[in-house]
């Protein structure tokens, strides 16, 4: 998608028309031969080719082997309705370019929110001293690089007005309110992002991105006989407009208040070690926490991960499979291209129960003499890229869903969560589950909710003895945090049976 | 920007805003800067430095609201993001409760000098920052044959900020910080267990610069041979820096939000008793150095010395004016600033040797808490403790409960308050606690 400078002077309102002054050697820029596409991107950010290898120069000033530019404008708008009215609107601008230099796998950074030449230049000399020997850096040849095209959208966020978005968020409230008395609170939002990324290097790539995501949600609250429950439920894709429906306000809904439902007869269950049955979708926070994070290659290239000596080696059933996918259509983990400017993949991280690859960014990649797998993703300008998640999930495996009940005497079977967490080098990790239930002998029987569930990494990926063949993808708005920085991600599953798991609950 | 000019620019965008259509507006511009140096195998690893501005407004017009912010500073973009802004704003519902604070609550002026920031901020060398980092790495590197991996950061940030208020407030604040961080990951078996040290203070002077290293080390060792042990009920001691994790959802069971929303376990429970007598907790913005001193809260009211807890009855809810106004009550500031305990006579020792079988709690991993009702299950880390003597780590374990039922079993609160955070929070021992694990 190619930014119109007319919808961006509309829609943001962050450029008068006045102030729309180039600098005089942006003429000069036509005798590269870019596309009229990158070119709108150089136009949007006000640089000019010249411009953008002047500032790696300036970063490569100092001797470092490597440096990238990453300009990014987030447009950010959100909706939100409390007590029966859409009665607050949020919205945010931010602005800038990161600036990176690499000397083997050691990293300067800076940023500047000025993209004048000078604040540019200054902030590339910061980033520069993460070397020490200055030398010439001979500019490199421009070499464009189309962006993938893995979230197609119909309508532009920037195109649709306060005006737009409140019916929507109007009626999920009112569905809620609509499909059980019990509901005595809601609370709705509706938050979409825009984001303009052009991206330059001093191995002369040039590349772009535009980035639309979209979440929304409700919060239901009910009250039965003095007792209070809620629940969640939410749905995010890169997506415009038009994946605003009735029939997603509905599915949303509906959901919300399912959940809550159930919550009212919920108790806990027994607590420590047992059969735990992850059911198809949201539960793929195990593959997130339990091997996501602690294959991502920065902790094992530093040694620190608990799965740093495991690569080639077999660590879980022969039917398990395991991906790590940047592809996924309109999908909230998708991304045209990594914020390293490299190809997004789709990566096995586990084949046929084999140790494949590890979540690399380009100073892994390096480190391990393999390819980018399209994993260095950053939060924003200000933070420099690390290797990240993007979509991960686990392809179907061979047995049933009945298979898999039938093997458990007494568990639990859960499928509602919110969060989790890990610890890398001891491989804990956790996951904390809105809802499920206990099984016995087979058969789900009472109502659980609010307890966390423990295990260990590679014992929980050896523990999965079974798989059934109803994958499913969770869109909920899924956040990964890393050293400070969140980026969006999704993730799925079939549903499974892992051996045991530490479960909290009562020891009565 | 200095002060002057961020006053400036703020009363121009609010003087902007109230000539195109607003009737009432709160500007802030906040600018900050920060640097971080992060070594690993004696060599740098990360070098990074950053300054940032932005403004945001809260924009009050024909009796509908919204709030907005943006880094693009200059006049011109400025006054175009508002007025789309405030046009926008029109087209969502009337809300009766959204005003500006009651002038007569704002803060006035003449407020003691609360020590939030290093005058000297610019005057460190950057090459010492570098140096210090290096020295923390040399605490750890080489000093055990099974560390696997020592990193060690300096990092430093400073915080400006002004607000102005159409209905008559204006103030400023800032704030400092310099710290350093150590982290060690250590080979023991399969795991690689890693800890980490942090120390922090608002003036570079008063940092404690060595110690991280060598504590972060020690930390990481203890932790070789973790499991976890059969589940069951017992005492558990929580340590003065992980408190914070298991207070914050009583402190969140306190927000008018929460409460206006039915998404706490402590409404209409003002001057009951609903925890421990021995939990007395007051709220002090005026405490000299204090990370959470402030002289006015994000609104602009007047902060004030409160009692939270006072013997196990809640005495204040955190009310800003909007959630007040819902409520019918007056708003006290919708935020905490220092939290101060009242502290026992034992230090963390002394809690572990009155404690006959039990857990020491070092670390927390993941879990939650229902703000409906209370209910808690979250991943620990720790050590077991036999006859008041500390015999071996444990991890991979979960405790479960509710948030009125464990604080209202607080066996004992310990006087060793953690100084590097707003909540001063002590290392505290709670009876009957339910963990899970073989």
């Amino acid at each position: 998608m190619k930014p119109d400078r007319r919808d961006f002077i509309k829609t943001s309102g962050m450029f008068a028309v006045g102030s729309m002054v180039l600098p005089t050697f942006m003429q000069s820029c036509q005798n590269v031969q870019i596309s009229a596409n990158v070119k709108s991107y150089l136009d949007h950010f006000e640089v000019s080719t010249e411009m953008l290898q002047k500032v790696i120069a300036a970063a490569m000033s100092k001797g470092g082997n490597y440096a990238d530019l990453f300009f990014e404008h987030k447009i950010t708008n959100s909706l939100s309705l409390e007590d029966g009215q859409v009665n607050r609107a949020f919205s945010n601008v931010d602005f800038g370019v990161g600036i990176r230099v690499l000397k083997g796998d050691q990293t300067g950074f800076a940023y500047s929110e000025n993209l004048g030449m000078d604040e540019m230049l200054n902030a590339a000399k910061m980033a520069a001293n993460i070397a020490d020997q200055p030398k010439e850096f001979a500019p490199v040849g421009i070499s464009e690089k189309l962006p993938a095209d893995f979230y197609p959208i119909a309508q532009n966020w920037t195109d649709v007005t306060i005006k737009d978005k409140v019916p929507f968020v109007q009626q999920l409230n009112d569905k809620v309110f609509s499909l059980d008395d019990k509901v005595n609170k809601v609370n709705v939002f509706l938050g979409d992002e825009t984001s303009y990324v052009l991206f330059y290097n001093s191995e002369g790539r040039l590349t772009y991105d535009y980035r639309p995501m979209m979440r929304i949600g409700a919060v239901c609250v009910m009250e039965k006989d003095g007792q209070i429950e809620n629940a969640y439920s939410a749905r995010s894709f890169r997506s415009g407009f038009e994946v605003m429906t009735d029939a997603l306000v509905d599915e949303i809904a509906g959901e919300a208040v399912e959940k809550t439902n159930i919550l009212f007869e919920a108790g806990k269950p027994k607590a420590g070690e047992m059969p735990v049955v992850l059911g198809a979708g949201g539960s793929g926070i195990l593959l997130h926490e339990a091997i996501g994070h602690t294959f991502e290659a920065d902790f094992n290239r530093k040694g620190t991960s608990i799965f740093s000596d495991k690569l080639g080696k077999k660590v879980a059933e022969n039917f398990i499979n395991i991906i790590d996918d940047g592809t996924l259509p309109n999908d909230r983990g998708a991304i045209n291209i990594d914020d390293e400017g490299n190809d997004v993949q789709k990566t096995y991280l586990v084949k046929d129960g084999i140790l494949n690859s590890y979540i690399h960014d380009r100073i892994s990649a390096e480190h391990y003499g393999v390819a980018p797998t399209g994993n260095g993703r950053r939060e924003s300008f200000r933070n420099m890229p690390l290797p990240r998640m993007r979509s991960t999930y686990m392809e179907n495996g061979p047995h049933t869903v009945e298979e898999i009940f039938a093997q458990v005497d007494y568990g639990v079977y859960v499928d509602n969560f919110s969060n989790g967490e890990v610890k890398i080098g001891a491989g804990d990790f956790t996951f904390f589950v809105k809802s499920g239930y206990i099984i016995e002998k087979g058969k789900l029987t009472k109502p659980i909710k609010d307890i966390n569930i423990v295990g260990n990494g590679p014992q929980a990926l050896a523990d999965i003895a079974m798989a059934a063949n109803d994958y499913k993808n969770d869109s909920g708005t899924w956040t990964c945090g890393k050293d400070g920085q969140s980026v969006p991600v999704t993730l799925g599953l079939p549903t499974v049976l892992v051996k045991k798991m530490t479960v909290g609950g009562t020891n009565a | 920007m200095t002060k002057e000019e961020k006053y400036i620019l703020a009363r121009w965008a609010m003087n902007h805003a109230l000539e195109n259509g607003a009737q009432e507006v709160s500007v802030s511009i906040a600018n900050s800067k920060s640097s971080s140096v992060e070594v690993r195998d004696q060599k740098i690893d990360k070098l990074e430095q950053a300054i940032q501005s932005g403004l945001s407004i809260r924009l009050f017009v024909d009796g509908k609201y919204s709030s907005h912010s943006t880094n693009r500073m200059k006049k011109e973009e400025l006054g175009h993001f508002i007025s789309e802004a405030i046009e926008g704003t029109k087209f969502l519902a009337e809300d009766k409760f959204r005003t500006l604070p009651d002038p007569d609550l704002y803060y006035k002026g003449d407020g003691m000098d609360l020590a939030s920031i290093d005058k000297d901020f610019d005057k460190v060398d950057p090459q010492e920052k570098i140096d210090l980092a290096f020295k923390a790495e040399e605490e750890a590197l080489g000093k055990d044959e099974r560390i696997i991996s020592v990193s060690a950061s300096y990092f430093d940030n400073l915080n400006e900020r002004v607000m102005v208020n159409s209905n008559g407030f204006e103030g400023d604040n800032a704030n400092s910080v310099f710290g350093v961080y150590t982290s060690v990951s250590v080979k023991g078996g399969d795991a690689r267990p890693e800890a980490g040290w942090n120390e922090s203070a608002i003036k570079y002077a008063d940092l404690v610069k060595e110690g991280s290293g060598k504590i972060a080390l020690e930390k990481a060792l203890s932790r070789i041979g973790q499991t976890k042990i059969k589940s069951g009920t017992m005492p558990m001691i929580v340590e003065n820096r992980q408190v914070g994790r298991l207070f914050s959802p009583l402190i969140n069971a306190l927000n008018g939000a929460q409460i206006q929303q039915k998404n706490s376990f402590l409404i209409d429970k003002l001057g009951e008793k609903v925890v421990s007598e021995k939990l007395t907790l007051t709220d002090d913005p005026f405490i000299v150095g204090g990370r959470g001193s402030r002289l006015f809260d994000g609104e602009g009211l007047a902060t004030k010395k409160r009692t939270v807890f006072d013997k196990g009855v809640l005495k204040m809810y955190y009310i800003d004016t909007y959630y007040g106004k819902k409520l019918e009550m007056g708003p006290t500031s919708g935020s905490t600033t220092n939290l101060v305990f009242e502290t026992g006579n034992k230090d963390l020792d002394a809690l572990v040797a009155s404690v006959k079988r039990g857990i020491l709690v070092t670390g927390f991993n993941g879990g939650n808490h229902n703000g409906t009702t209370g209910d808690f299950s979250y991943g620990i880390d720790g050590f077991l403790i036999e006859n008041g003597k500390i015999v071996q780590p444990v991890s991979e374990m979960n405790i479960t409960g509710n948030m009125k039922t464990l604080w209202s079993d607080i066996g004992e609160i310990g006087n060793d308050v953690y100084l590097s955070s707003s909540w001063l929070t002590p290392s505290i021992l709670f009876e009957n606690v339910d963990f899970s694990g073989l």
